[in-house]
């Protein structure tokens, strides 16, 4: 029988199929209504919304680089130490995943502000005279995305480090290879799938990213979430707004189905 | 030595991670009149501003209820669902999966603006089931992953035991299936309420003028930086952690569903 344990999903399926498949198709058919590709012409052709794709890809690839680099210590650290400290490691890294974005955006605006922690703090160390400009800008959305998305990094890399075989880097120091050498040769080619994947999740989320930009950003760094958000809410340019989701929505898409491909043929 | 740089930096990096968080505990408690740091004194002032404030705490009742109604949604609708993909053998399976875990990859600002267009058409803007229906629809992919995991863990022998002894289906379900899920059943539970709890970007389109904690919260932070803002995260980082230790005491390990 072909059906055999399907009826319990149905549910699911018709809450997915109604409330999440529909709705989408039906928004994205809305930036073809009139007959043409006008408003994909106005998004991918006009300099104001092109650099609009460009800030959005530009932020999302330097966040899965200082993830990267921030992450891996971390999920290596966790994987490679003792099952108490990495119970406390891990907590360290769920507590902040949980705790509400907004949350984590409103602290950073506390701390990076023209009056914040920081500022204070090199003013009164008398490092700098005026203060930093750290909110409201690049620096800002690049440091709120990357507090943000770095869990999501760290959790994969573990999974790669601790799916090592031991015995592997045993032997490598039984035969005299240095740390150093160790890392290079042996754990870095090793978890490659786990910094893989790691790094499609950040950048995938990245493109998508709404909150941080919003708040961190200040109106002046406008990532495409934020566009189409403005387009529907403020200038109720629905057909626009339906392109410009239909493009974040491919290039998303895009990446994710690449990156399958890609581990898969690795694994193969 | 190699390992003692490592933690070093490891413990840099944890201070990057931990600082937002603890920087809200001394604002809150601010006798300042504005956002100060650091506080020029103690006061429990911006605590009492929110439970002075019948605005704050109808978004809080609102963000409570609504998220416990997802949480027992997903729970319906998701753990029958992680049994078929788990256990069903049947065409199209892949296929659901894929539909179920889409709202990870897909940008939530798309699921928000697409729903709103639906919504606005049947009028279902601002009432809180729809709100419901579309946290659900995120909350899901997080249930079929701890389910699953549960699931595939399962021992079958136990059901064959049962069924051998006579039990009816149902009944090796409800006595036996179920209560040993339990662990896993906890943790979906409590991961749907609180990714509905703190949900912002679909509320934003879909609440109406009905506030939610996330979306009071956004409109506070646009208008000014006020400690009462403060004192709600220190509860909602309160609230993350005592679910924490709830998943944790009754749970399935974090550290198992997170992969």
């Amino acid at each position: 029988m072909s059906a055999r344990g399907a009826w319990p999903a149905t549910p699911a399926l018709v809450l997915l199929l109604v409330f999440f498949l529909f709705p989408v198709v039906r928004m994205l058919g809305f930036s073809v209504e009139a007959g043409s590709f006008e408003w994909y012409a106005k998004a991918l052709g006009e300099g104001l919304y092109l650099g609009v794709f460009w800030i959005t890809f530009q932020i999302a690839l330097l966040v899965t680089l200082i993830c990267l680099l921030l992450g891996y210590p971390l999920g290596f650290l966790i994987a490679t130490t003792t099952p108490g400290w990495a119970t406390l490691g891990f907590i360290f890294v769920l507590l902040p995943l949980w705790t509400s974005v907004l949350v984590r955006t409103y602290a950073w605006m506390v701390l990076l502000g023209r009056n914040g922690v920081f500022n204070r703090w090199l003013i009164d160390a008398h490092l700098i005279n005026d203060p930093l400009p750290l909110l409201h800008n690049f620096t800002g959305v690049l440091i709120g995305m990357v507090h943000v998305l770095l869990p999501y990094m760290v959790l994969p890399i573990y999974g790669a480090v601790r799916r090592l075989d031991p015995a592997v880097v045993a032997a490598a120091e039984g035969l005299g290879a240095s740390n150093w050498r160790i890392f290079w040769r042996i754990y870095l080619p090793l978890t490659l799938n786990g910094i893989f994947a790691g790094s499609v999740l950040v950048f995938v989320l990245s493109l998508g990213f709404f909150i941080t930009p919003a708040l961190l950003g200040g109106g002046r760094v406008i990532m495409i979430a934020v566009l189409i958000e403005q387009e529907v809410r403020q200038t109720l340019n629905w057909p626009f707004a339906a392109a410009l989701s239909a493009v974040l929505l491919a290039a998303t898409l895009l990446v994710y189905t690449l990156a399958q491909r890609f581990t898969r043929s690795e694994a193969a | 030595m190699s390992r003692r740089l490592l933690v070093i930096a490891c413990a840099a990096i944890y201070f990057f991670l931990m600082l937002p968080l603890l920087v809200v505990f001394p604002i809150s408690l601010s006798s300042a009149p504005y956002m100060q740091f650091p506080p020029p004194g103690l006061s429990w002032q911006w605590y009492g501003r929110f439970f002075d404030d019948p605005q704050w705490l109808d978004a809080t009742w609102r963000s409570l209820y609504v998220g416990g109604a997802t949480a027992v949604l997903a729970l319906m609708l998701g753990v029958p669902l992680s049994f078929s993909l788990v256990r069903g053998r049947f065409r199209g399976r892949a296929l659901i999966d894929r539909l179920a875990m889409a709202p990870v990859i897909v940008p939530t600002i798309i699921l928000s603006v697409a729903v709103y267009g639906l919504f606005a058409k049947l009028k279902l803007i601002g009432a809180w089931y729809g709100l419901v229906l579309a946290h659900t629809i995120l909350a899901l992919p997080f249930v079929v992953l701890v389910m699953g995991a549960g699931l595939r863990d399962f021992d079958r022998a136990l059901e064959q035991a049962a069924e051998g002894l006579g039990a009816s289906r149902w009944r090796t379900l409800t006595r036996i299936t179920l209560p040993l899920l339990r662990p896993s059943l906890v943790s979906a539970g409590l991961l749907a309420f609180i990714s509905s709890f703190d949900e912002l970007v679909v509320a934003l389109f879909l609440a109406g003028p009905n506030m939610t904690l996330p979306k009071k919260m956004f409109d506070n932070i646009l208008m000014e930086i006020d400690p009462t803002i403060a004192a709600v995260s220190v509860m909602q980082i309160l609230l993350v952690a005592l679910v924490m230790v709830l998943i944790g005491r009754f749970g399935r390990g974090l550290s198992g569903s997170a992969r």
